[in-house]
């Protein structure tokens, strides 16, 4: 499993972090269904202000863990608190906090927009006196100023999908827990959403779970990865993106060496078979061997074919993570 | 927050056809024994003169027509449960509620009172029958009061029940047709135990198994009589499966 290095205590240690700066965090989370552990153990925390991409295949237990987050469903063991306010003793307190938008938006058809986030805002205990102003902000930041009047039937699904959203921010929560929140949107709308997530992650926390991953590399900080109930990857984008740039090399060789001397070239750390004739290459810190591995395939006749950098992207590592049961030798 | 539930539940009662078919039928239905009841006492009326301590028309008509309106009840209230926690479940919408900074007590209550409210808004309909002879004739307004309180309270006990198999399903249906079935049985049972444990000198037991039957508890009403026995019976049963709804539901939340 691949976790990031403890967290960094502030350099100059003045005053002790405040509590709520941590929103949402999660201890052990398990969950069992009789005989099936459909969550094992799952840690959690995110600060305020972090947008936290959750991925994982289907059936990993996401749409699990968020109910547990949000209080849906009652962990079997492990605990949860949102600002400090633990969920299990005091769920009032903890869920006035937490907007969710669950994978299927809980919107009554019946009603219209208005009718239907002025509910959303009182049983979020909204006060009467910001009820309005909450509802007309909610709807201004989802595209909804006007489909008020509009029955929520009657609205196409990216409009439902809004209205959805809408609902998850009326109260203005610290954390907002979004299950594939982008699904049957349009090219603008998904603009549109993924601009005010961005937005969001501003002030509030924000869980993200969603199956595009260029939208997690673009909208996110950190990334978490769930397969088969557990944490198999743990990391911020930022450190992501940094390990890869330029320090990796995909080189083609029709009639390769063995890697023991493609590593023993100067300037390369290590050298793996990708394929039988392809080999990724690491380059050793702060030295760029592309000549020298240049020189020698033309030299040893190697059947130089394809060189190009290699960039692990998010989708890469995440093959690699929850494929790995299916095919022994990847 | 329970009335804030509350009137959600309202809303959406009349948004959707539902609440115009049951309103209509129930005026049907009762209007149509109300216009019987009428044309039989008025036929009756003479004789009903000569006799000393003759039944007046409170209790020769409006009595009857509520025993009609309770007995429609029986469906009714069924249908009208189904949707509320079944039919939320169905289309996913719970979530909403299970979210939201709200007990699971105040979700209960809150959808018990909606659906009391609107089916107290059909004993007024019902008790308007009656009312409406109030100019020609004169009504015992004692009586009439009593049958009120009865068919309300009448009315919330089957809530309980119907609001508590709802919980039990995901179909709609199915929770309307248990709770149909349960009711039945309770009405039954209620009934075939009290007679039984009667008919063998057991009378405590058989005044205990009142408790059972919405519909036993209801009779002195329509007698008249305000029965603070039966008016407690039907609080208890009403209270007591309000109870189980709540369990039931935190029990799902714990078993997923």
């Amino acid at each position: 499993m691949h976790t990031t290095s403890t967290d960094r205590a502030p350099a100059i240690a003045t005053m002790p972090e405040p509590e709520a700066a941590s929103t949402i965090s999660a201890r052990g989370l398990t969950r069992i269904f009789g005989n099936h552990i459909a969550v094992n153990d799952i840690t959690l925390e995110l600060r305020r202000g972090e947008v936290l991409g959750f991925l994982g295949p289907n059936g990993a237990g996401k749409t699990t863990t968020m109910h547990m987050l949000t209080g849906n469903l009652a962990p079997s063991r492990g605990e949860i608190s949102i600002c400090g306010i633990d969920l299990l003793e005091e769920p009032s307190a903890a869920k006035a906090r937490i907007g969710y938008l669950p994978e299927v938006p809980p919107l009554y058809r019946e009603l219209t927009v208005n009718e239907y986030l002025e509910l959303a805002a009182k049983l979020h205990r909204v006060p009467r006196a910001r009820r309005r102003e909450a509802v007309a902000n909610a709807r201004q930041r989802c595209g909804l100023t006007d489909a008020g009047a509009k029955l929520i039937g009657t609205l196409s699904k990216g409009y439902q999908q809004r209205v959805g959203i809408a609902q998850a921010i009326v109260h203005a929560p610290d954390v907002v827990v979004l299950d594939e929140p982008t699904v049957g949107l349009d090219p603008n709308q998904i603009r549109d959403i993924r601009a005010l997530i961005r937005e969001l992650g501003g002030a509030h926390s924000v869980i993200l779970s969603t199956h595009i991953l260029p939208e997690v590399e673009a909208v996110c900080d950190r990334v978490q990865i769930m397969h088969h109930g557990e944490l198999v990857y743990s990391d911020t984008i930022a450190a992501l993106k940094q390990f890869e740039s330029g320090a990796t090399l995909l080189v083609g060789l029709r009639r390769p060496p063995p890697p023991a001397e493609l590593a023993a070239l100067p300037g390369v750390a290590t050298a793996e078979a990708v394929e039988p004739t392809l080999y990724r290459v690491q380059f050793a810190a702060g030295t760029d061997p592309t000549d020298a591995l240049v020189k020698a395939a033309a030299a040893r006749d190697w059947g130089l074919y394809q060189l190009k950098p290699a960039q692990t992207t998010l989708e890469d590592v995440f093959v690699h993570l929850t494929r790995r049961e299916d095919q022994p030798n990847v | 927050m329970i009335f804030t539930i509350a009137g959600k539940e309202l809303r959406m009662l009349f948004a959707s056809p539902l609440a115009w078919v049951v309103l209509t039928v129930m005026q049907l239905i009762v209007g149509y024994a109300f216009l019987r009841r009428l044309d039989d006492f008025l036929q009756v009326q003479p004789q009903l003169a000569q006799m000393a301590a003759a039944p007046g028309i409170t209790e020769l008509v409006a009595g009857p027509i509520f025993g009609t309106a309770a007995a429609v009840f029986l469906f009714a209230v069924p249908a009208l449960a189904m949707r509320l926690i079944a039919e939320e479940r169905r289309n996913q919408t719970m979530v909403l509620l299970m979210s939201a900074p709200v007990s699971m007590t105040e979700i209960v209550l809150g959808k018990f009172l909606g659906l009391t409210a609107f089916l107290a808004g059909i004993v007024a309909l019902t008790a308007l029958m009656p009312l409406s002879l109030a100019g020609a004739a004169r009504l015992d307004y004692g009586m009439l009061a009593g049958l009120i309180a009865g068919l309300v309270l009448l009315a919330a006990a089957f809530a309980a029940v119907s609001l508590f198999v709802s919980c039990l399903t995901v179909h709609p249906v199915v929770a309307a047709i248990g709770a149909f079935a349960t009711l039945l049985v309770m009405v039954l049972a209620g009934e075939a135990a009290g007679d039984g444990l009667r008919a063998r000198g057991w009378t405590v037991a058989a005044s205990l198994a009142q408790v059972v039957s919405p519909i036993k508890s209801f009779e002195p009403f329509s007698k008249g009589m305000l029965d603070t026995y039966a008016a407690a019976c039907l609080v208890l049963l009403t209270a007591l499966f309000l109870a189980l709804a709540i369990r039931q539901l935190d029990a799902q939340r714990l078993r997923g």
